[in-house]
């Protein structure tokens, strides 16, 4: 809950709330991710 | 007034303490924890930070992080639509773990702070600045100018990649920025990786690389991958590269630019490689000085400050220096990502608290900087080190300080290799003569005994150069001060070697081992070298050292290598510092006051330290 609420004030701040509903998917996506496998960290540190 | 600054969770975790504007301490957490660029909370340093001030946690009135890790989120989700759907590989190994972990940030940092401080006030104490806004913070505030340009350049932060910011006594405004996914330290970064060497810590070895090679696909690199302006701005080719969407930082298609696979680690080193190298160190040149002459032309600045990794690219300062451009310049010497510890507290210290700034912090000497040398870390008291040896089962003997300065200077100049443990540790990935191990530098033996002997590293790699600063224009083309090994400058003519033609001919540590100046240990291969000067004001065993060493031989000048073997992180205490010495063959160690010779110590303590640590 704190999370949401903070990336909305984030969203909110940068006038950002077309991320909206791509978040929404990615995390749901994400979450799927989590689920289903472990998530190795990635090598290049751009993506980190 | 006490900041806390903490850089962690990335890579090269750091923790920074500031009290009333001073910079008490600062040190990585890696030091503490053996574990090379340890990303993880640095608890360690974050305790010696505040234990060293005399302070308890309650103390603390604010903690600032050094980047903002929502933003790098939206930089991430943002490149991930631009080039969708060909991310998803990376995608998939990404948003994992940014779900688990690195979203949950401010949570980790608040659950960490609350360990220690229960009724932490995380809401109105914990502070966030941005990634470049710290790396300019570190790099102007303990600068010793009260105006100068500051220059950032790293691989990324949130969106910013290079970042110009004007700094006039406690006030620090951005100018301009130029964003993800254009990065010198990106591009500089993918020839790492091309090359062979590890993205975000080999980027020193293709620099040291470079003097081997020759620039034959600079224009390849100027016409194809980077589009590069007058004024230094550049945008890069992404046909050719792969770190937006996938899990290498090259393509096929830069594979075909170059002729071939990228170089497997620890495979044969080609000349090859070696143009590879010098032709990408010699666009970060050309970049760096058309930013920097820009900079001085809009600005009007006549000095400069640079952070951020690019700026540990000690030739193209060295470059810039010569250049003139500006009358001086300084570097923050951790100008990578563990300074922006220090960046972090300082520009909550001027900018969020509205605090005024002293220059020139509490040396009042004009020439000396807010960086106290850069010994910010651990040190140990006399009798401290003696229980601690005893405990390790070291053998010594204690000297009284003369006794053990002369005995250095002595055991120096019968080419001894030595480990230097003294004082406060180093803040910042160079040994600056406080975690050191020393050579006699006119030795031609030195730099191959060091390298495979004692450091157990790649034969190419080069020496520095620690010399008193008064000596520093006898024997190189500089007269700056350059106390943090951020400069390179070249070894005056008078004191150089011609080489023969069957010399020049020569490959690798062959090259290099065929002296070409007075002081062959620490003269690379093009007669450069990595000047640190050494001043009494802020190393004064150091300089006694190096003037006994003086005094005995006429030479000002030691060779100074960090105090550890490949892959292991700079020792911290005197019980590292006695694993390193009997698990490698340096021959004496001089702790505080205490002298322990190879011959003397029991042989059942030495350790096989070769393999002993990943390799970097």
């Amino acid at each position: 809950m704190w999370l949401i609420k903070e990336l909305w004030s984030f969203m909110r701040v940068r006038k950002k709330y077309w991320l909206l509903p791509i978040i929404v998917v990615m995390v749901m996506l994400g979450a799927l991710l989590v689920l289903t496998k472990t998530a190795i960290g990635p090598f290049i540190y751009t993506i980190f | 007034m006490r900041i806390l600054g903490i850089s962690a969770l990335y890579h090269d975790s750091a923790a920074a303490l500031l009290v009333d504007g001073k910079l008490v301490a600062a040190a990585q957490e890696e030091r503490f924890s053996r574990k090379k660029h340890d990303a993880g909370f640095p608890q360690q340093a974050i305790d010696f930070c505040v234990r060293h001030a005399g302070l308890a946690f309650k103390d603390i009135d604010y903690v600032a992080f050094y980047d903002k890790p929502f933003l790098k989120f939206e930089r991430l989700l943002e490149t991930y639509l631009a080039f969708a759907p060909r991310g998803f590989t990376s995608f998939r190994m990404a948003i994992p773990v940014w779900l688990k972990e690195k979203l949950l940030q401010k949570t980790l940092l608040r659950d960490e702070m609350k360990r220690w401080i229960p009724d932490f006030d995380w809401h109105n104490k914990l502070l966030f600045g941005e990634h470049h806004q710290s790396h300019a913070a570190s790099a102007f505030f303990p600068s010793p100018f009260e105006r100068a340009a500051v220059l950032t350049m790293d691989g990324v932060g949130e969106w910013a990649t290079t970042s110009l910011a004007m700094g006039e006594g406690s006030e620090l405004q951005m100018v301009r920025e130029i964003h993800f996914p254009h990065s010198l330290g990106l591009l500089y970064s993918a020839f790492t990786y091309y090359t062979g060497f590890k993205v975000n810590s080999g980027e020193y070895k293709v620099m040291g690389l470079a003097p081997y090679g020759e620039p034959r696909f600079k224009s390849t690199i100027l016409d194809k991958l980077v589009d590069l302006k007058d004024d230094g701005s550049f945008r890069l080719n992404l046909e050719y590269f792969d770190y937006c969407t996938g899990l290498r930082m090259t393509n096929e298609k830069f594979d075909a630019l170059f002729g071939g696979k990228p170089r497997k680690a620890e495979e044969r080193l080609t000349q090859r490689e070696m143009d590879l190298a010098a032709s990408i160190q010699a666009v970060t040149e050309e970049v760096v000085l058309r930013l920097t002459r820009s900079v001085a032309q809009q600005t009007g600045a006549r000095n400069l400050c640079l952070a951020g990794g690019v700026a540990l690219n000690c030739v193209a300062n060295g470059k810039v220096l010569r250049e003139k451009v500006f009358d001086n310049i300084w570097v923050q010497p951790a100008a990578g990502d563990a300074g922006g510890a220090v960046g972090a507290a300082y520009a909550a210290y001027h900018g969020f608290c509205r605090q005024p700034r002293r220059v020139n912090g509490h040396l009042n000497a004009p020439q000396i900087d807010s960086m106290d040398g850069s010994y910010l870390g651990p040190e140990y008291a006399q009798p401290d080190i003696e229980a601690r040896l005893q405990t390790a089962g070291a053998r010594f003997e204690t000297l009284p300080y003369d006794g053990m300065i002369e005995t250095t200077a002595q055991a120096l100049a019968d080419e001894k290799a030595v480990g230097w443990f003294q004082g406060r540790m180093e803040f910042g990935p160079r040994a600056l003569g406080g975690r050191s191990i020393l050579g006699d530098p006119r030795s031609p033996s030195m730099q191959k005994t060091l390298n495979l002997k004692v450091k157990y590293r790649e034969s190419f790699r080069p020496f520095a150069p620690s010399v008193l600063r008064e000596d520093v224009s006898d024997w190189f083309d500089i007269d700056a001060d350059s106390p943090y090994m951020l400069m390179v400058a070249p070894v005056v003519e008078r004191r150089r070697r011609t080489m023969t033609a069957d010399e020049q001919a020569l490959f690798g540590i062959d090259k290099l081992n065929v002296p070409r100046s007075d002081i062959p240990a620490v003269t690379h291969v093009d007669y450069s070298a990595r000047i640190q000067t050494v001043h009494r004001q802020t190393n004064p065993a150091y300089y006694d050292l190096i003037s006994a060493f003086k005094a005995k031989t006429g030479c000002p000048v030691v060779v100074n290598t960090s105090f550890n073997v490949r892959g292991e992180p700079i020792v911290c205490t005197p019980e590292d510092a006695f694993r390193c010495f009997m698990g490698s063959e340096i021959e004496v160690l001089v702790v505080g006051n205490c002298v322990l010779l190879k011959e003397a110590q029991n042989p059942s303590l030495k350790r096989d330290y070769k393999g002993a640590f990943e390799l970097d």
